[in-house]
Protein backbone atom coordinates (compact mmCIF):
# COMPACT_ATOMS: atom_id res chain seq x y z
CA UNK A 1 0.00 0.00 0.00
CA UNK A 2 2.80 2.38 1.04
CA UNK A 3 4.79 1.43 -2.03
CA UNK A 4 1.80 2.17 -4.24
CA UNK A 5 1.44 5.59 -2.64
CA UNK A 6 5.10 6.25 -3.27
CA UNK A 7 4.71 5.25 -6.89
CA UNK A 8 1.75 7.61 -7.30
CA UNK A 9 3.76 10.51 -5.85
CA UNK A 10 6.73 9.60 -7.96
CA UNK A 11 4.65 9.48 -11.13
CA UNK A 12 3.07 12.83 -10.26
CA UNK A 13 6.52 14.33 -9.70
CA UNK A 14 7.70 13.02 -13.07
CA UNK A 15 4.61 14.48 -14.78
CA UNK A 16 5.19 17.86 -13.10
CA UNK A 17 8.83 17.90 -14.17
CA UNK A 18 8.05 16.92 -17.78
CA UNK A 19 5.27 19.51 -17.89
CA UNK A 20 7.45 22.29 -16.55
CA UNK A 21 10.34 21.45 -18.86
CA UNK A 22 7.94 21.35 -21.85
CA UNK A 23 6.35 24.67 -20.93
CA UNK A 24 9.73 26.34 -20.43
CA UNK A 25 10.94 24.96 -23.77
CA UNK A 26 7.95 26.57 -25.42
CA UNK A 27 8.78 29.95 -23.86
CA UNK A 28 9.40 31.45 -27.32
CA UNK A 29 5.78 30.78 -28.26
CA UNK A 30 4.05 31.08 -24.89
CA UNK A 31 5.67 34.26 -23.62
CA UNK A 32 3.91 37.47 -24.65
CA UNK A 33 7.30 39.14 -25.28
CA UNK A 34 11.02 38.64 -24.93
CA UNK A 35 12.48 38.53 -21.43
CA UNK A 36 14.18 41.91 -21.91
CA UNK A 37 11.34 43.81 -23.59
CA UNK A 38 10.29 46.80 -21.54
CA UNK A 39 6.78 48.24 -21.23
CA UNK A 40 7.89 51.59 -19.89
CA UNK A 41 4.33 52.87 -19.49
CA UNK A 42 3.46 49.87 -17.32
CA UNK A 43 6.46 49.60 -15.00
CA UNK A 44 5.68 47.80 -11.73
CA UNK A 45 2.16 46.93 -12.93
CA UNK A 46 -0.06 44.41 -11.14
CA UNK A 47 -1.24 41.26 -12.96
CA UNK A 48 -3.63 42.01 -15.81
CA UNK A 49 -4.91 40.51 -19.04
CA UNK A 50 -1.79 41.77 -20.86
CA UNK A 51 0.71 40.86 -18.17
CA UNK A 52 -0.40 37.73 -16.31
CA UNK A 53 2.13 38.15 -13.52
CA UNK A 54 2.47 41.90 -13.82
CA UNK A 55 5.69 43.67 -14.73
CA UNK A 56 8.88 44.29 -12.79
CA UNK A 57 10.09 47.71 -11.71
CA UNK A 58 11.54 48.50 -15.13
CA UNK A 59 8.48 47.29 -16.99
CA UNK A 60 9.47 43.82 -18.17
CA UNK A 61 6.75 41.18 -18.37
CA UNK A 62 7.20 38.93 -15.33
CA UNK A 63 5.46 35.92 -16.89
CA UNK A 64 7.86 35.97 -19.84
CA UNK A 65 10.83 36.27 -17.51
CA UNK A 66 9.59 33.38 -15.36
CA UNK A 67 9.22 31.19 -18.48
CA UNK A 68 12.69 32.03 -19.79
CA UNK A 69 14.23 31.86 -16.32
CA UNK A 70 12.72 28.41 -15.76
CA UNK A 71 14.21 27.29 -19.06
CA UNK A 72 17.68 28.51 -18.13
CA UNK A 73 17.60 26.93 -14.68
CA UNK A 74 16.07 23.65 -15.86
CA UNK A 75 18.43 23.25 -18.80
CA UNK A 76 21.69 24.37 -17.31
CA UNK A 77 21.40 22.67 -13.92
CA UNK A 78 21.37 19.22 -15.60
CA UNK A 79 24.26 20.34 -17.82
CA UNK A 80 26.25 21.33 -14.73
CA UNK A 81 25.22 18.04 -13.06
CA UNK A 82 26.49 16.13 -16.08
CA UNK A 83 29.81 17.95 -15.92
CA UNK A 84 30.22 17.31 -12.19
CA UNK A 85 29.27 13.64 -12.63
CA UNK A 86 31.83 13.20 -15.39
CA UNK A 87 34.49 14.86 -13.26
CA UNK A 88 33.57 12.66 -10.30
CA UNK A 89 33.81 9.58 -12.53
CA UNK A 90 37.15 10.67 -13.88
CA UNK A 91 38.76 11.73 -10.59
CA UNK A 92 37.05 9.39 -8.12
CA UNK A 93 36.71 6.39 -10.43
CA UNK A 94 40.28 6.57 -11.72
CA UNK A 95 41.76 7.26 -8.28
CA UNK A 96 39.88 4.30 -6.80
CA UNK A 97 40.87 2.08 -9.71
CA UNK A 98 44.54 3.05 -9.52
CA UNK A 99 44.56 2.99 -5.70
CA UNK A 100 47.60 3.73 -3.52
CA UNK A 101 49.07 7.21 -3.71
CA UNK A 102 46.67 8.29 -6.46
CA UNK A 103 43.65 7.54 -4.30
CA UNK A 104 45.21 9.30 -1.31
CA UNK A 105 46.05 12.40 -3.36
CA UNK A 106 42.58 12.53 -4.92
CA UNK A 107 40.93 12.14 -1.53
CA UNK A 108 43.13 14.87 -0.05
CA UNK A 109 41.88 17.24 -2.76
CA UNK A 110 38.25 16.22 -2.17
CA UNK A 111 38.75 16.67 1.59
CA UNK A 112 39.99 20.17 0.94
CA UNK A 113 36.92 21.04 -1.14
CA UNK A 114 34.55 19.37 1.30
CA UNK A 115 36.04 21.19 4.28
CA UNK A 116 34.66 24.47 2.95
CA UNK A 117 30.97 25.34 3.22
CA UNK A 118 29.49 24.95 -0.28
CA UNK A 119 28.19 28.53 -0.58
CA UNK A 120 31.48 29.94 0.66
CA UNK A 121 33.40 28.00 -1.94
CA UNK A 122 30.99 29.13 -4.65
CA UNK A 123 31.19 32.82 -3.87
CA UNK A 124 34.98 32.69 -3.51
CA UNK A 125 35.47 31.09 -6.91
CA UNK A 126 32.75 33.23 -8.50
CA UNK A 127 34.49 36.35 -7.21
CA UNK A 128 37.68 35.34 -9.01
CA UNK A 129 35.86 35.78 -12.32
CA UNK A 130 34.98 39.31 -13.40
CA UNK A 131 31.45 40.29 -12.36
CA UNK A 132 30.69 42.81 -15.10
CA UNK A 133 30.52 40.31 -17.94
CA UNK A 134 27.97 39.74 -20.69
CA UNK A 135 24.73 38.00 -19.56
CA UNK A 136 25.44 34.90 -21.64
CA UNK A 137 28.94 34.62 -20.22
CA UNK A 138 27.57 35.03 -16.68
CA UNK A 139 25.15 32.13 -17.28
CA UNK A 140 27.99 29.94 -18.52
CA UNK A 141 30.33 30.96 -15.70
CA UNK A 142 27.70 30.36 -13.01
CA UNK A 143 26.79 26.87 -14.15
CA UNK A 144 30.38 25.96 -15.06
CA UNK A 145 31.47 26.82 -11.53
CA UNK A 146 28.66 24.67 -10.14
CA UNK A 147 29.70 21.79 -12.38
CA UNK A 148 33.40 22.15 -11.71
CA UNK A 149 33.06 22.38 -7.94
CA UNK A 150 30.19 19.99 -7.29
CA UNK A 151 31.97 16.69 -7.99
CA UNK A 152 33.84 16.18 -4.73
CA UNK A 153 31.35 14.29 -2.56
CA UNK A 154 30.50 11.94 -5.44
CA UNK A 155 34.20 11.39 -6.12
CA UNK A 156 34.63 10.00 -2.61
CA UNK A 157 31.82 7.48 -3.13
CA UNK A 158 33.12 6.56 -6.58
CA UNK A 159 36.68 6.18 -5.30
CA UNK A 160 35.48 3.73 -2.63
CA UNK A 161 33.30 1.82 -5.13
CA UNK A 162 36.06 1.64 -7.75
CA UNK A 163 38.50 0.55 -5.05
CA UNK A 164 36.26 -2.36 -4.09
CA UNK A 165 35.77 -3.26 -7.77
CA UNK A 166 39.53 -3.31 -8.31
CA UNK A 167 39.84 -6.24 -5.93
CA UNK A 168 36.71 -8.03 -7.15
CA UNK A 169 36.87 -11.48 -8.74
CA UNK A 170 35.73 -10.46 -12.21
CA UNK A 171 38.31 -7.67 -12.47
CA UNK A 172 41.03 -10.04 -11.32
CA UNK A 173 39.85 -12.55 -13.88
CA UNK A 174 39.90 -9.89 -16.61
CA UNK A 175 43.39 -8.89 -15.54
CA UNK A 176 44.50 -12.51 -15.62
CA UNK A 177 43.13 -12.72 -19.18
CA UNK A 178 45.51 -9.96 -20.20
CA UNK A 179 43.11 -7.00 -20.15
CA UNK A 180 44.82 -4.01 -18.63
CA UNK A 181 44.94 -0.25 -18.35
CA UNK A 182 42.34 1.91 -20.04
CA UNK A 183 40.46 -1.04 -21.53
CA UNK A 184 40.00 -2.68 -18.15
CA UNK A 185 38.78 0.58 -16.63
CA UNK A 186 36.54 1.49 -19.56
CA UNK A 187 34.89 -1.88 -20.20
CA UNK A 188 34.87 -3.53 -16.78
CA UNK A 189 35.10 -0.95 -14.01
CA UNK A 190 33.20 2.04 -15.42
CA UNK A 191 30.00 0.12 -16.36
CA UNK A 192 29.76 -1.03 -12.74
CA UNK A 193 29.99 2.56 -11.52
CA UNK A 194 26.94 3.55 -13.57
CA UNK A 195 24.35 3.24 -10.76
CA UNK A 196 26.40 5.59 -8.54
CA UNK A 197 26.91 7.97 -11.46
CA UNK A 198 23.19 8.07 -12.27
CA UNK A 199 22.35 8.71 -8.61
CA UNK A 200 24.95 11.47 -8.43
CA UNK A 201 23.63 13.08 -11.59
CA UNK A 202 20.03 13.22 -10.36
CA UNK A 203 20.97 14.34 -6.85
CA UNK A 204 23.11 17.17 -8.23
CA UNK A 205 20.33 18.78 -10.29
CA UNK A 206 18.16 20.10 -7.41
CA UNK A 207 21.31 21.00 -5.44
CA UNK A 208 22.57 23.10 -8.36
CA UNK A 209 19.18 24.72 -8.89
CA UNK A 210 19.19 25.82 -5.24
CA UNK A 211 22.81 26.97 -5.44
CA UNK A 212 22.13 29.06 -8.53
CA UNK A 213 19.16 30.63 -6.74
CA UNK A 214 21.35 31.49 -3.75
CA UNK A 215 24.05 33.00 -5.96
CA UNK A 216 21.47 34.94 -7.95
CA UNK A 217 19.88 36.47 -4.86
CA UNK A 218 23.32 37.49 -3.59
CA UNK A 219 24.01 39.21 -6.93
CA UNK A 220 26.72 36.75 -7.94
CA UNK A 221 24.73 34.66 -10.39
CA UNK A 222 23.27 35.23 -13.83
CA UNK A 223 23.64 38.85 -14.92
CA UNK A 224 20.81 41.11 -16.05
CA UNK A 225 18.82 41.14 -18.28
CA UNK A 226 19.08 37.35 -18.55
CA UNK A 227 16.52 35.81 -16.18
CA UNK A 228 17.05 32.81 -13.95
CA UNK A 229 15.28 31.71 -10.80
CA UNK A 230 18.02 33.34 -8.76
CA UNK A 231 17.73 36.73 -10.43
CA UNK A 232 13.91 36.53 -10.36
CA UNK A 233 13.92 35.78 -6.64
CA UNK A 234 16.07 38.86 -6.08
CA UNK A 235 12.83 40.81 -6.53
CA UNK A 236 11.71 39.61 -3.10
CA UNK A 237 14.44 41.76 -1.59
CA UNK A 238 12.51 45.00 -1.87
CA UNK A 239 9.20 43.68 -0.52
CA UNK A 240 7.62 45.15 2.58
CA UNK A 241 4.99 42.46 3.26
CA UNK A 242 4.03 39.10 1.79
CA UNK A 243 0.48 40.19 0.98
CA UNK A 244 1.70 43.25 -0.88
CA UNK A 245 2.54 41.60 -4.22
CA UNK A 246 2.03 37.84 -3.84
CA UNK A 247 2.64 37.19 -7.55
CA UNK A 248 6.32 37.88 -6.94
CA UNK A 249 6.41 34.51 -5.16
CA UNK A 250 5.65 32.57 -8.36
CA UNK A 251 9.37 31.82 -9.09
CA UNK A 252 9.79 30.60 -5.51
CA UNK A 253 6.73 28.34 -5.79
CA UNK A 254 8.01 26.95 -9.08
CA UNK A 255 11.45 26.34 -7.59
CA UNK A 256 10.01 24.56 -4.53
CA UNK A 257 7.76 22.44 -6.77
CA UNK A 258 10.67 21.45 -9.02
CA UNK A 259 13.08 20.65 -6.17
CA UNK A 260 10.36 18.71 -4.32
CA UNK A 261 9.58 16.80 -7.51
CA UNK A 262 13.23 15.87 -7.92
CA UNK A 263 13.35 14.70 -4.32
CA UNK A 264 10.22 12.60 -4.80
CA UNK A 265 11.66 11.06 -7.95
CA UNK A 266 14.88 10.29 -6.09
CA UNK A 267 13.20 9.02 -2.93
CA UNK A 268 12.23 5.62 -4.33
CA UNK A 269 15.63 3.98 -4.66
CA UNK A 270 16.50 5.27 -1.20
CA UNK A 271 13.37 3.70 0.29
CA UNK A 272 13.93 0.51 -1.63
CA UNK A 273 17.48 0.19 -0.37
CA UNK A 274 16.33 0.84 3.18
CA UNK B 1 45.43 5.53 20.53
CA UNK B 2 43.40 8.65 21.25
CA UNK B 3 46.47 10.86 21.09
CA UNK B 4 47.47 9.29 17.80
CA UNK B 5 44.01 10.07 16.46
CA UNK B 6 44.22 13.68 17.69
CA UNK B 7 47.70 14.02 16.17
CA UNK B 8 46.45 12.62 12.86
CA UNK B 9 43.58 15.11 12.86
CA UNK B 10 45.98 17.92 13.73
CA UNK B 11 48.26 16.98 10.88
CA UNK B 12 45.31 16.73 8.47
CA UNK B 13 44.05 20.16 9.55
CA UNK B 14 47.44 21.82 9.12
CA UNK B 15 48.00 20.12 5.75
CA UNK B 16 44.51 21.01 4.48
CA UNK B 17 44.78 24.62 5.62
CA UNK B 18 48.23 25.00 4.02
CA UNK B 19 47.05 23.38 0.80
CA UNK B 20 43.89 25.49 0.87
CA UNK B 21 45.99 28.59 1.36
CA UNK B 22 48.18 27.70 -1.59
CA UNK B 23 45.13 27.08 -3.79
CA UNK B 24 43.58 30.37 -2.67
CA UNK B 25 46.82 32.19 -3.43
CA UNK B 26 46.97 30.59 -6.86
CA UNK B 27 43.35 31.60 -7.41
CA UNK B 28 44.11 35.21 -6.47
CA UNK B 29 47.26 35.28 -8.56
CA UNK B 30 45.61 33.78 -11.67
CA UNK B 31 42.36 35.74 -11.41
CA UNK B 32 41.69 37.99 -14.39
CA UNK B 33 42.72 41.55 -13.57
CA UNK B 34 45.38 40.64 -10.98
CA UNK B 35 48.04 42.62 -12.85
CA UNK B 36 45.86 45.70 -13.12
CA UNK B 37 46.15 48.23 -10.33
CA UNK B 38 43.90 51.27 -10.55
CA UNK B 39 46.36 53.18 -8.32
CA UNK B 40 48.80 53.22 -11.24
CA UNK B 41 46.35 55.40 -13.16
CA UNK B 42 46.33 58.07 -10.46
CA UNK B 43 47.53 61.30 -12.15
CA UNK B 44 48.94 62.57 -8.83
CA UNK B 45 51.59 59.82 -8.73
CA UNK B 46 55.00 60.50 -10.20
CA UNK B 47 56.82 57.99 -12.38
CA UNK B 48 58.91 56.70 -9.46
CA UNK B 49 55.77 55.87 -7.47
CA UNK B 50 54.20 54.13 -10.47
CA UNK B 51 57.43 52.19 -10.96
CA UNK B 52 57.39 51.18 -7.27
CA UNK B 53 53.80 49.93 -7.62
CA UNK B 54 54.76 47.90 -10.70
CA UNK B 55 57.73 46.46 -8.82
CA UNK B 56 55.43 45.36 -5.97
CA UNK B 57 53.19 43.60 -8.49
CA UNK B 58 56.17 41.93 -10.14
CA UNK B 59 57.27 40.49 -6.80
CA UNK B 60 53.88 38.83 -6.51
CA UNK B 61 54.16 37.03 -9.85
CA UNK B 62 55.70 33.87 -8.44
CA UNK B 63 52.82 32.05 -6.70
CA UNK B 64 55.02 30.17 -4.22
CA UNK B 65 57.02 33.25 -3.25
CA UNK B 66 53.80 35.22 -2.93
CA UNK B 67 52.33 32.47 -0.74
CA UNK B 68 55.40 32.16 1.46
CA UNK B 69 55.46 35.92 1.91
CA UNK B 70 51.77 35.88 2.90
CA UNK B 71 52.40 33.01 5.33
CA UNK B 72 55.33 34.83 6.95
CA UNK B 73 53.16 37.88 7.47
CA UNK B 74 50.25 35.76 8.75
CA UNK B 75 52.51 34.15 11.37
CA UNK B 76 53.22 37.64 12.69
CA UNK B 77 49.51 38.43 12.83
CA UNK B 78 49.46 40.50 9.65
CA UNK B 79 46.70 39.10 7.44
CA UNK B 80 47.02 41.92 4.94
CA UNK B 81 44.76 44.84 4.18
CA UNK B 82 41.33 44.69 2.61
CA UNK B 83 41.36 46.30 -0.84
CA UNK B 84 37.73 47.37 -0.73
CA UNK B 85 37.46 48.49 2.89
CA UNK B 86 41.04 49.75 3.35
CA UNK B 87 41.31 48.22 6.81
CA UNK B 88 43.55 45.44 8.17
CA UNK B 89 41.89 42.04 7.70
CA UNK B 90 42.70 41.06 11.31
CA UNK B 91 40.84 44.13 12.62
CA UNK B 92 37.83 43.37 10.41
CA UNK B 93 37.76 39.78 11.62
CA UNK B 94 38.09 40.80 15.26
CA UNK B 95 35.19 43.21 14.93
CA UNK B 96 32.86 40.90 13.05
CA UNK B 97 33.59 37.40 14.34
CA UNK B 98 31.66 37.70 17.65
CA UNK B 99 28.36 38.42 15.86
CA UNK B 100 28.80 35.50 13.47
CA UNK B 101 29.77 33.17 16.31
CA UNK B 102 26.65 34.22 18.24
CA UNK B 103 24.38 33.83 15.20
CA UNK B 104 25.82 30.45 14.24
CA UNK B 105 25.76 29.25 17.85
CA UNK B 106 22.12 30.21 18.46
CA UNK B 107 21.15 28.96 15.00
CA UNK B 108 22.73 25.58 15.69
CA UNK B 109 21.05 25.36 19.07
CA UNK B 110 17.65 26.16 17.54
CA UNK B 111 18.07 23.77 14.63
CA UNK B 112 19.18 20.88 16.84
CA UNK B 113 16.36 21.51 19.31
CA UNK B 114 13.76 21.53 16.53
CA UNK B 115 15.25 18.58 14.68
CA UNK B 116 15.74 16.37 17.72
CA UNK B 117 12.30 17.19 19.14
CA UNK B 118 10.63 16.27 15.86
CA UNK B 119 12.80 13.24 15.17
CA UNK B 120 12.37 11.85 18.68
CA UNK B 121 8.61 12.29 18.73
CA UNK B 122 8.37 10.77 15.24
CA UNK B 123 10.51 7.79 16.26
CA UNK B 124 8.69 7.26 19.58
CA UNK B 125 5.11 7.83 18.43
CA UNK B 126 5.42 5.91 15.14
CA UNK B 127 2.21 7.52 13.86
CA UNK B 128 2.26 7.57 10.05
CA UNK B 129 0.41 10.89 9.82
CA UNK B 130 2.82 12.63 12.23
CA UNK B 131 5.80 11.13 10.43
CA UNK B 132 4.44 12.38 7.10
CA UNK B 133 3.80 15.84 8.59
CA UNK B 134 7.35 16.19 9.95
CA UNK B 135 8.78 14.94 6.65
CA UNK B 136 6.73 17.49 4.71
CA UNK B 137 7.75 20.33 7.04
CA UNK B 138 11.46 19.49 6.87
CA UNK B 139 11.23 18.73 3.13
CA UNK B 140 9.69 22.14 2.47
CA UNK B 141 12.50 23.94 4.26
CA UNK B 142 15.00 21.80 2.39
CA UNK B 143 13.54 22.96 -0.94
CA UNK B 144 13.73 26.67 -0.14
CA UNK B 145 17.05 28.34 -0.97
CA UNK B 146 18.92 29.62 2.09
CA UNK B 147 18.91 33.15 0.66
CA UNK B 148 15.10 33.10 0.32
CA UNK B 149 14.75 32.04 3.95
CA UNK B 150 17.01 34.96 4.84
CA UNK B 151 14.82 37.33 2.78
CA UNK B 152 11.67 35.97 4.41
CA UNK B 153 13.21 36.48 7.84
CA UNK B 154 13.69 40.16 6.95
CA UNK B 155 10.13 40.34 5.64
CA UNK B 156 8.65 38.83 8.79
CA UNK B 157 11.09 40.56 11.12
CA UNK B 158 12.44 37.26 12.41
CA UNK B 159 15.92 37.14 14.02
CA UNK B 160 18.74 36.05 11.74
CA UNK B 161 19.68 33.21 14.11
CA UNK B 162 16.25 31.63 13.55
CA UNK B 163 16.81 31.83 9.79
CA UNK B 164 20.11 29.96 10.22
CA UNK B 165 18.29 27.48 12.44
CA UNK B 166 15.64 26.88 9.78
CA UNK B 167 18.32 26.39 7.11
CA UNK B 168 20.23 23.80 9.18
CA UNK B 169 17.19 22.09 10.74
CA UNK B 170 15.98 19.94 7.76
CA UNK B 171 19.48 18.57 7.13
CA UNK B 172 19.89 17.57 10.77
CA UNK B 173 16.34 16.25 10.99
CA UNK B 174 16.75 13.88 8.05
CA UNK B 175 19.80 12.20 9.56
CA UNK B 176 18.46 12.23 13.11
CA UNK B 177 15.12 10.72 12.09
CA UNK B 178 16.74 7.91 10.12
CA UNK B 179 19.20 7.14 12.92
CA UNK B 180 16.53 7.19 15.62
CA UNK B 181 14.06 5.12 13.56
CA UNK B 182 16.72 2.47 13.04
CA UNK B 183 17.72 2.57 16.72
CA UNK B 184 14.12 2.17 17.91
CA UNK B 185 13.76 -0.87 15.63
CA UNK B 186 16.69 -2.68 17.26
CA UNK B 187 15.68 -5.94 19.01
CA UNK B 188 17.01 -4.96 22.44
CA UNK B 189 15.11 -1.68 22.39
CA UNK B 190 11.89 -3.42 21.32
CA UNK B 191 12.42 -5.86 24.19
CA UNK B 192 13.01 -2.99 26.61
CA UNK B 193 9.75 -1.41 25.49
CA UNK B 194 7.90 -4.71 25.82
CA UNK B 195 9.22 -5.05 29.36
CA UNK B 196 7.65 -1.70 30.21
CA UNK B 197 10.75 0.48 30.66
CA UNK B 198 9.98 4.19 30.63
CA UNK B 199 10.59 6.08 27.40
CA UNK B 200 13.16 8.33 29.06
CA UNK B 201 15.14 5.39 30.35
CA UNK B 202 15.03 3.69 26.93
CA UNK B 203 16.18 6.92 25.33
CA UNK B 204 19.13 7.65 27.62
CA UNK B 205 20.22 4.08 28.41
CA UNK B 206 19.67 2.35 25.10
CA UNK B 207 19.09 4.77 22.22
CA UNK B 208 21.63 7.52 22.93
CA UNK B 209 24.61 5.13 23.19
CA UNK B 210 23.67 3.69 19.78
CA UNK B 211 23.06 6.92 17.89
CA UNK B 212 25.36 9.25 19.86
CA UNK B 213 28.60 8.86 17.85
CA UNK B 214 26.77 9.18 14.52
CA UNK B 215 24.85 12.23 15.74
CA UNK B 216 28.15 13.77 16.78
CA UNK B 217 29.41 13.37 13.22
CA UNK B 218 26.23 15.11 12.00
CA UNK B 219 26.91 17.87 14.56
CA UNK B 220 30.33 18.46 12.99
CA UNK B 221 28.80 18.70 9.52
CA UNK B 222 26.02 20.98 10.79
CA UNK B 223 28.64 23.55 11.88
CA UNK B 224 29.83 23.74 8.28
CA UNK B 225 26.24 24.15 7.03
CA UNK B 226 25.54 26.87 9.62
CA UNK B 227 28.69 28.81 8.71
CA UNK B 228 27.68 28.63 5.03
CA UNK B 229 24.15 29.77 5.92
CA UNK B 230 25.58 32.79 7.73
CA UNK B 231 26.57 34.34 4.36
CA UNK B 232 23.07 34.90 2.91
CA UNK B 233 21.54 35.58 6.33
CA UNK B 234 24.07 38.27 7.28
CA UNK B 235 24.22 39.71 3.76
CA UNK B 236 20.47 40.02 3.33
CA UNK B 237 19.54 40.84 6.93
CA UNK B 238 22.15 43.60 7.13
CA UNK B 239 24.09 41.95 9.98
CA UNK B 240 27.72 43.02 10.12
CA UNK B 241 29.35 39.64 10.60
CA UNK B 242 31.98 37.58 8.82
CA UNK B 243 29.37 36.23 6.36
CA UNK B 244 28.48 39.74 5.24
CA UNK B 245 32.18 40.53 4.99
CA UNK B 246 32.68 37.52 2.69
CA UNK B 247 29.77 38.62 0.51
CA UNK B 248 31.06 42.20 0.29
CA UNK B 249 34.53 40.89 -0.52
CA UNK B 250 33.08 38.73 -3.29
CA UNK B 251 31.11 41.63 -4.79
CA UNK B 252 34.14 43.92 -4.63
CA UNK B 253 36.48 41.12 -5.80
CA UNK B 254 38.54 41.79 -2.70
CA UNK B 255 40.51 38.59 -3.11
CA UNK B 256 43.07 39.02 -0.28
CA UNK B 257 40.21 39.40 2.19
CA UNK B 258 38.26 36.55 0.64
CA UNK B 259 41.19 34.13 0.74
CA UNK B 260 41.85 34.94 4.40
CA UNK B 261 38.20 34.32 5.16
CA UNK B 262 38.30 31.08 3.19
CA UNK B 263 41.24 29.80 5.22
CA UNK B 264 39.58 30.86 8.47
CA UNK B 265 36.31 29.13 7.60
CA UNK B 266 38.18 26.00 6.48
CA UNK B 267 39.93 25.95 9.83
CA UNK B 268 36.67 26.35 11.78
CA UNK B 269 34.84 23.59 9.87
CA UNK B 270 37.83 21.23 10.07
CA UNK B 271 38.13 21.81 13.81
CA UNK B 272 34.40 21.16 14.26
CA UNK B 273 34.51 17.93 12.24
CA UNK B 274 37.70 16.69 13.88
CA UNK B 275 36.38 17.58 17.34
CA UNK B 276 33.19 15.62 16.64
CA UNK B 277 35.23 12.67 15.40
CA UNK B 278 37.54 12.65 18.44
CA UNK B 279 34.64 12.92 20.91
CA UNK B 280 32.79 10.16 19.03
CA UNK B 281 35.90 8.01 19.23
CA UNK B 282 36.16 8.65 22.97
CA UNK B 283 32.50 7.69 23.47
CA UNK B 284 32.92 4.50 21.45
CA UNK B 285 36.02 3.70 23.48
CA UNK B 286 34.12 4.12 26.76
CA UNK B 287 31.31 1.96 25.44
CA UNK B 288 33.73 -0.79 24.43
Amino acid sequence: MRLRHQNVWRTMACVVLVLLVSISMAANWLAPAGYAKQYREAAGAAPSHDHWLGTDEIGRDRFARVLYGTRISLLLAPAAALLSTLMAALVGGLAGYLGGGWAKAAMAVTDLFLSLPWLFLLITVRAVMPLNVSPLFSVLVTFLILGLLGWTSAARVLCATAGSLRDSDFVRQARASGIRGVRLFWFHVLPNLKPVLYAQFWISIPAFILSEANLGILGLGVAEPMPSWGSLLKELEGMVSVGEEPWKFVPLILLVVVVTSFQLVLSKPEEASA
Amino acid sequence: MLWRRIARHGFAIVATVLLGGLLSTALVRLAPGFDVDEAQLDPHLNSASVQALRQTRLEQHNIFRFYLHSLQRAVHGDLGTSLSLGQPVSTLLRERAPLTLRLVGIGLLLSWTMAMAMALTAACLRVAAYDALTTVVSGTFLCIPAAVLALLSVLWNVPGALAIGLIVFPRVYRYARNLLSKAYSLPHIITARAKGLSELRILFWHVVPVVGPQLLAVAGVSVSIAVGAAIPVEALCGLAGVGQLAWQAALARDLPLLTNLTILVTLVTLLANSGADVIGHMLRGQEA
